[in-house]
This record gives C-alpha cells, structure tokens and sequence, in this order.
C-alpha cells in the first residue's frame, strides 16, 4: 500500500489570522501525506491549530481574518490552493467530506434527514427519483441507521447525539469520499455512543476504503483507531509517526509529557506528571522552540531557534534538539 | 481584512459632540433670544440667500424670531426631554425586567403581559389623549414618553437576566449562601448594562421623533418653546415661501436622530457581552463553526432598527 | 461530619404546550439514590448524560428541592434546616463546576470573586478577607497580584484554580467537584488533578466527584457509585469496581473507556441502544434492552438493591 502514490499530500501550509492583536499563526508550516485508506490522528490542544488545518484543506478558513499563506495542498496531484472557487465546491463533499463535532449544527433542523442526504447525492451523483432514494438509504443502513426508510422523514431534532453523528456522517459517506475530515467527532458523544460510533467508522472505512483524518485531543481514541499520529503544537506538527511508534518511543517531550500526564482508566496512579505552564499565546510565539518556557529538557539553543525534523526511525519523525542527530542537521 | 476599530466613528461622535455643546452652552452660543422676536425683522431668509442678512444666518421666522438661536435651545429641549425620559424609563423598565427574569414562575407572567400591553399600545394616539388630557407641559411630555419606553427596557432587560441566569457563576454566588438581592446587583445587573447602554442609545433617537411629534401635534412642550417640533410645526404654513422655518429645525433632527443610531450601531457591536465573553478563544477554538459563517469575533451583529426620518 | 442522601428523587415537570396547568409527564432525573459522604473521602459518581448525576450535584449543593427523600448532613435533615443550619451548610459545602469561563463573573475582580462565599456577618474585618483570600490564592498556585485582575486576563486552567480557590475560602468540608477537568486542556488537567488531590491531603477535605470520565474519577475517588437513567446500579470500593465491576453496565461502560496504549486494543462490549428517554424509562430493570446478560424477569421486575459482597452493593438479577 505504501508503495503507491499518496493519495493528499500537504507541504509547507500555512495559515495566519489576521486580528487586531497581531499575526496569529494558527498553522505555521505543516507538512504530511496521507494514503488512501489508512487514518491520521491529528492531536493536540486548543489553539494547536489541529482544526485550522483541516479547515484550510478544504479551503474554509474563515475569512477575511484568516488566510492560507503558503504550502501546497495536493488531492491525487492536483493542487487544491489552486483551484477556483467553484472547483472547490466540487470536490468539498465529493472527494473530501467532514464530519464536524457538534451535529447538531451540522444538520439542517429545518430539513428532514432524507431531504438532507438526498440532496448531497443528487448534487455530487446527479441521481434523481428511485435511484437516488436507493443510493438514500443505502447511505443510512451503512451507518447502521434503525428503520432507515422511515426515519428519512424525520428532522435532526428527532434523533439522538449518537444517531446525528451517524447521520452527518451518512451524509459525509454518501458520495464516496476519497477522504474523510472527522474533527472531534465523538467529543460531544457519550462514553459508550462513543464506542459504538468509533466501531462503525473503523468498519465503514475499512470497506469504503477511505482515508480519515481524525482531529483530537484524546489519545485514547488515537491508540484505539488510528494508523498515524500527528501531534501538533503552537501550529506545528512537533512529531509524527505510527501509532505504535508514537506510543512506544515518544520522542518529542511535548508527546512524552501528554502520554504521561493522563490519567488512565487501567491504573491507580499516586502522582501524575504535570506540564508545567500554560499553552502559548499564538500571537506572541517565542522566537525558538514554543515549546521550550514548558520544556523539561530546555537547552539554550531551543530559544534560540526552531528545531529541524529528524527522522528517529523510518516513517517517525521529530522536531526536537534533544533528538540524536538535530545538532548535524541544522 | 476589515480590522475592528476602537476608536468612535467621525460623523454621530462629531453631531453629538456638537449637539451636547450647544445644548449647555445655549446662551453664549445663541446671538439672539429663542423667544423674543423682531416682528419687522420677520421671514429674512438665511444668509446665503438675496436679501439675507448676517445678523440672522438661518433667518428668522414669521414672528422675526432668530431661527439659529432656537435651533441652539431646541438642542437643549431635546436633549432634556431624552435623557429623562430614558432615564425614567430605562430605571422602571430595568428593575422590572431584572425582577422578572430573575424570579420567573408567576411574577414574570404577571410583569411580562403587563409589558406586552405596553407595547402594543398606539403610541402616537395614547401620547395624544394623554397630553390632552392633562396640561401640555414639559413635564407631561416627558411621563408620557417615560411611559410608552419603559416596557422596552423590560423586555430587552429580562431577556438578558434569563440567558446571564444560566451562568454557573449564578449558581455559585447561591452556593456560596448570597441574597436574590446580592446577586441580582452584582452578578446580573452588571452584565446588563452594556445591553442598556445599547438599547438607550437607540432610545434617543425614538425620543426625539417621539418629542417632535407631539410639539408638532400641538400635545408636546407648549409654545414658545424653541422645541424643534413646534418650529416645524410654526413653519408649516410658509413652507413654498419661507421654507427654511420648517427645514432647518428638521435637518437638525434628522441628523441627530441618525447620528444617535449611528452610535447605538457602534455601542452594539463593540460592547455586546456574547461577543465580547468569547474573547481569545474565539478566534481559534470557533472555526468548527466557521465553516457556516464567518467567526464570531469578527462578525458584527447587524440589524439595528433604522433611524427614522424627519417629523 | 457527614453528608447523606437517602431516597432521594428529583422530578421536574414536562410542561404540556400552551397550558400552565398540569404536566404532562414527568422527567425522573433522580430517581430513588441513597448514598453518602464521609469527612475525607472521595465519592466519585460516574454515569452518562441523562444518568442524572448532574441533578444530583445541583441537589447536594440546595440548588435543587427534592422531590421525595432527603438529604442529612451530620444527621440533620436539611428538611428540617433553621436559618443557622443553613449558614453552616454553605459554608461546609462548597462547590467547583466544570467550564471555568462560566462559573466566574467577568465584571468581578478575582479578589471579590473568591471572597464571595465568606458571609458578611462573619465578623471579618477587610484586611481579614483580603488575608484569608490572599491565602487561598496562594494554596491553589496563583500569582500574588491576582486579585486585583479581572478573570479574562486568566488562561482556562487558571480560571479553574481561581474557582477552586473561592471554594476553599469558608474552610469547607465537601466540595462537589461537577466535571472538574473536562472543559480544560489535556495538559492542563494533570495539574488541577494533582492540585485537588494535594488539597485534600492537605486540608482533609471530602470530595464528591461527578465525572463522566472514567479515568479522571479513578484518579480521585475513593468510593464510586456508577448510575444509569436516574439510579444508582452499583457502588464499591473504587479499585474493587475497577478490578470486578459487578452490574452489566458497570462492566460495559468500563469497556468502552478507552486504554491509553493501541496494544491494549482489545475485545469491547459495545451496547447496542441508546440511553434511555427520562420520561417513559424501560419497566423493570432500566437497562434491560441494552443489557448483554439480560434474564427474562429483567423487563418486569425491577432488581433490588442489595449487598452482594461485603461493601459492594449492587441491582441486578444476576446475583
């Protein structure tokens, strides 16, 4: 699989909110790719710029104060930050879809669910009368939707924190995606809804073959579904690797901290290991590393200036000066 | 990008600014009594015009009354009359509105009905039979004005105390064994009053159309007063001739009423608690939601009533 | 000292459109729970949205009137409270909620903000109150210049040490914790959970708990009493539910918390259904349709409440 092309390549992004207080740069050179198929946990705190990414992918950084500033966003070769505004549109829905957390705002409460889907398909497929219904509720049970062909009459109000997020995703799924943004999808969802819901899009996206880029703060959900990690800070990726690599040898000491700081279910714990400080105020980022003013393994260079990414194993890298080799390569 | 400026608009800050100045500086400002008039010196025209006379630059009136002169104590009237009568009706209004939200059950139904009749009472005719009524004095001008803007106040009021409520800080002042009393006057009130601020604004401007009105119908403050309702009134009959007697006064208004508006638009965007609470988080933590929309923090609320027109 | 409840139920009403009259159902938040709370420990009460833990915290703290049973503290019925009982509940009883934005009052400086709990007719003279909150500040970690600041000028973790702090200030036995951590920063939350854990070493405090997160209430309780639909299912020893859970329920919600490692990926029970409606909850056992292990006497009899093994009780028909 990974021999292939990549199915999104991001290079260099950036995008910086223009406000009152100054340049907030949200995300500040992110670079990735993405195969089909296989899912990246996007990780990090507020203001990591982790949904600002995913935003710009898709071109939906609110404008006019945000702004994608450099990089190139590559669907299969083809540059998205190129693209005109009606291009766009097409491929939003067609070959990316998203699935934001809160799907009560991502549903329509005027519409019922069946006006909804339909009309995502009819306008991405071009499907009309009884095979658009059938592409309708096929879209639905996939999801695992109770009596599909009755509830299509229903409205989003009608439904359960659980079922909305099944739905926005039906509709997400309905026009086979080549990718699939999930950002914070089960925040809003209940320990065992959560579950369920992460159980159904393991299985939906293994036989739909899509790739998923998963934004959270919650490394439970990463170890318990994704093929990568990302873990981003102060807008930047600060390592990336595979999930078990992630875990296994984190080597970044942002990453080791947070796998360190939480509590975990499994275990009683006498003490948990704090960060330090506060998260950074992305108008004022320190001139080095954001990291360091929290940083346990500070050195003076990390004030100084920003680290390179050095691989620490193949597909894992770091951007850290206390990783072996950061010195010879900068 | 459209950056969001602190600073005060140019053209309501510069019409208020000059209309609060010559309200108190009425008498060095005016190069004529409002009230006494040279009947030999009747209907000169402003002096742009033939036969103008630099003595009288907005002319005189059909009494030879100077038409600049009581343009300035008009200001003076107006600017009485709003701030009172807001004044009044914004304390009524306010505290009813506090004590309705607050208590809610049985309370709020009683206070809330007693409003919506408040607001679906014909203002103008009610202004009239009540003027009518009594002596047309100033003092009646401003009850009745008081009297129709008070359940504006309430409703705008206790919409707010219900949303604020919510807050968990609320909670916690109970929890921490504070009195209604305690935590209507430091936790609520103090989170109403840019709203107030707001709406009072946006109050003056009604007041002055309201003002103008009844002295136009004759209901209002009693003549001689320089009111600029009366003048237009006064003017009415001369207005292919002489018709800067009626004019003038007008344009007065009208720029107040909408340089006021204008402020109240202002005051809205900038000091609306909603927007301003959000504070840094919005800007980066909202954009799930901007998707939708623009982000919060950047999008004024627009939709403020529009400034009425001339009386 | 302890804080008791016994039976306790809160119904609110479900008002039936346009008439003021008569409800036409009730929403059964709290439906029968008896637990309590000893001087130094922490009960952790754990449970999805619509178990009813958050009415049970409101009822705890008097925000709430019960609609049946009651809540004893030392002994006493609050029922039965006098205006001093009630002076001396708020100050024993203090609270910390869970969005740290909300639960402090912009408008407020931070040094009025915390001193709010301490009664005026205390006797306590200005520089007392300053003293007293300069103290509390300190306890929880905060610069000596906050209470001349405004909560805005705070990140979220600091908001939530500034709302802990007003907690303390009365010298209080029990503070309900609602949700304490939830709303903040992954690397925020170890901080405030070592802070509230050091306190209570510190103070000898007794902590209630209200979590939705599995793993922040480990960290803390002591005890854990987990709910579903408005009842209690079990409680226990909090490592002995953990290691054993008992009820069905416990078991699944403990399945479905998430390891923090992917090699720990393992085999979860994941139900089937959705919590159940508040206002017609299911006959019987109110977990039977989702129940894995469910028996045919589940759907109509509703299982007592009883002592299964020693400090372990449980509802269900499996024992």
């Amino acid at each position: 699989m990974r021999e292939s092309a990549p199915l999104l390549v991001v290079e260099d992004l950036k995008t910086h909110f223009f406000t009152r207080r100054g340049v907030t740069k949200a995300v500040d050179g992110v670079s990735f790719t993405l195969h089909a198929g296989e899912t990246l946990a996007l990780v990090g705190e507020s203001g990591s710029g982790k949904s600002v990414t995913c935003l710009s992918l898709v071109r939906l950084v609110p404008e006019p104060a945000g702004r994608i500033v450099g990089g190139r966003v590559l669907l299969e070769g083809e540059d998205l930050l190129q693209k005109s505004s009606a291009e766009m549109r097409r491929v939003r829905g067609k070959k990316i879809a998203m699935v934001l957390q809160d799907p009560l705002t991502s549903l329509n409460p005027a519409l019922t669910i069946g006006t909804q889907v339909s009309e995502v398909v009819r306008l991405h497929q071009g499907l009309r009368g009884t095979p658009l219904r059938e592409r309708v509720l096929e879209a639905l049970r996939r999801l695992r939707i109770p009596a599909a062909d009755t509830r299509l009459r229903n409205y989003s109000h009608q439904f359960s924190g659980g079922m909305r997020q099944r739905v926005s995703s039906a509709i997400a799924l309905s026009c086979a995606p080549r990718l699939l943004i999930a950002d914070e999808p089960t925040t809003a969802l209940d320990v065992t809804i959560q579950a369920q819901y992460l159980e159904l899009l393991k299985e939906v996206q293994a036989s739909a073959g899509v790739a998923v880029i998963l934004v959270t703060h919650d490394f439970g959900i990463v170890a318990a579904i994704a093929d990568r990690v990302a873990v981003m800070y102060a807008g930047r990726i600060v390592e990336m690797g595979s999930t078990l690599q992630v875990f296994d040898n984190p080597s970044h000491p942002y990453t080791r901290a947070l796998l360190r700081c939480l509590p975990d279910v499994g275990l009683k714990r006498e003490q948990l290991v704090e960060i330090g400080g506060q998260p950074p105020d992305l108008a004022r980022l320190p001139q080095g590393c954001p990291f360091a003013p929290r940083c346990p393994e500070r050195q003076p260079i990390c004030d100084e200036t920003y680290p390179p990414t050095v691989p620490v194993a193949s597909g894992h890298v770091a951007s850290c000066w206390a990783v072996p080799g950061a010195k010879a390569r900068a | 990008m459209r950056a969001r400026r602190r600073e005060i608009p140019w053209f309501p800050g510069v019409v208020l600014a000059t209309l609060v100045f010559t309200a108190v500086f009425a008498a060095y400002l005016a190069p004529h009594s409002p009230t006494e008039g040279d009947i030999t010196q009747k209907l000169i025209p402003p002096i742009w015009m033939e036969q103008g006379d630099s003595d009288h630059p907005l002319g005189t009136d059909r009494f030879g009354r100077d038409v600049l002169s009581r343009i300035i104590y008009g200001s003076r009237i107006s600017l009485i009359v709003s701030l009172i009568a807001i004044g009044v009706a914004g304390t009524v209004g306010t505290l009813l509105g506090l004590i309705a939200g607050y208590r809610g059950g049985v309370t709020d139904a009683v206070l809330m009905r007693l409003t919506d009749v408040g607001l679906s009472l014909p203002t103008i005719l009610i202004a009239v039979v009540l003027v009518a009524v009594s002596e047309p004095s100033f003092r009646n001008v401003i009850l009745v004005i008081a009297l129709l803007l008070w359940p504006r106040f309430a409703r705008q009021v206790r919409g707010e105390t219900l949303a604020i409520k919510e807050q968990d800080f609320v909670a916690l002042a109970v929890v921490a064994g504070r009195s209604s009393a305690w935590i209507i006057s430091r936790h609520i009130f103090p989170n109403v009053v840019p709203t107030l601020l707001v709406i009072s604004t946006l109050q003056v401007g009604y007041v002055i159309l309201l003002e103008g009105t009844l002295s136009f119908l004759g209901v209002g403050v009693p003549p001689p007063s320089p009111a600029w309702g009366l003048m237009i009134a006064d003017g009415r009959g001369f207005l292919a001739t002489a018709w800067w007697i009626s004019f003038l006064p007008g344009l007065a208004m009208v720029l107040t009423v909408l340089a006021v508006n204008l402020m109240g638009d202002w005051l809205r965007d900038h000091l609306d608690p909603k927007l301003r609470q959000l504070g840094r988080a919005a800007v980066l933590e909202a954009p799930a939601a901007a998707s939708v929309g623009p982000t919060v923090d950047e999008a004024p609320v627009r939709g403020a009533p529009a400034g009425g027109g001339g009386g | 000292m302890k804080l008791e409840a016994v039976g306790l139920r809160k119904y609110f009403p479900v008002a039936s459109g346009f008439s003021l009259r008569g409800a036409r159902g009730w929403v059964k938040a709290v439906d029968g729970v008896s637990v309590e709370v000893a001087e130094g420990e922490t009960l952790g009460i754990v449970g999805e949205s619509g178990s009813g833990k958050t009415t049970l915290a409101k009822l705890f703290l008097l925000l709430e009137r019960p609609t049946a049973g009651s809540l004893l503290f030392d002994g006493k019925a609050v029922a039965d409270f006098g205006r001093d009982d009630f002076v001396r509940y708020r100050r024993a009883v203090q609270a910390v909620f869970q969005d740290p934005y909300s639960s402090l009052n912009p408008r407020m400086r931070v040094g009025q903000i915390v001193a709010e709990p301490l009664p005026r007719d205390s006797g306590m003279s200005r520089p007392m109150v300053a003293q007293r909150v300069a103290e509390v500040l300190h306890l929880v970690g905060l610069p000596r210049e906050s209470p001349a600041l405004y909560p805005h000028e705070f990140s979220g973790g600091q908001r939530q040490r500034i709302a802990i702090a007003r907690a303390l200030v009365t010298y209080p036995k029990f503070i309900i914790l609602d949700e304490p951590v939830s709303a903040l920063d992954v690397s925020i939350r170890a901080q405030i959970l070592n802070l509230l854990k050091h306190l209570q070493e510190k103070l000898g405090l007794a902590y209630v708990i209200i979590s939705h997160d599995l793993a922040a209430a480990r960290y803390l309780a002591t005890r854990l009493a987990v709910m579903y639909a408005g009842k209690l299912v079990e409680t226990g020893e909090c490592d002995a539910v953990y290691a054993e859970p008992l009820h069905p329920y416990t078991e699944a919600l403990l399945s479905a918390a998430l390891p923090l490692h992917p090699s720990a990926r393992r085999q979860r029970i994941v139900l089937a259904g959705e919590v159940p409606n508040p206002v017609s909850p299911p006959s019987g056992c109110r977990f039977h349709p989702r129940c894995p292990r469910v028996l045919p006497q589940c759907s109509s009899q509703e299982p007592e409440w009883c002592e299964v093994r020693p400090g372990r009780f449980t509802a269900c028909h499996l024992y």
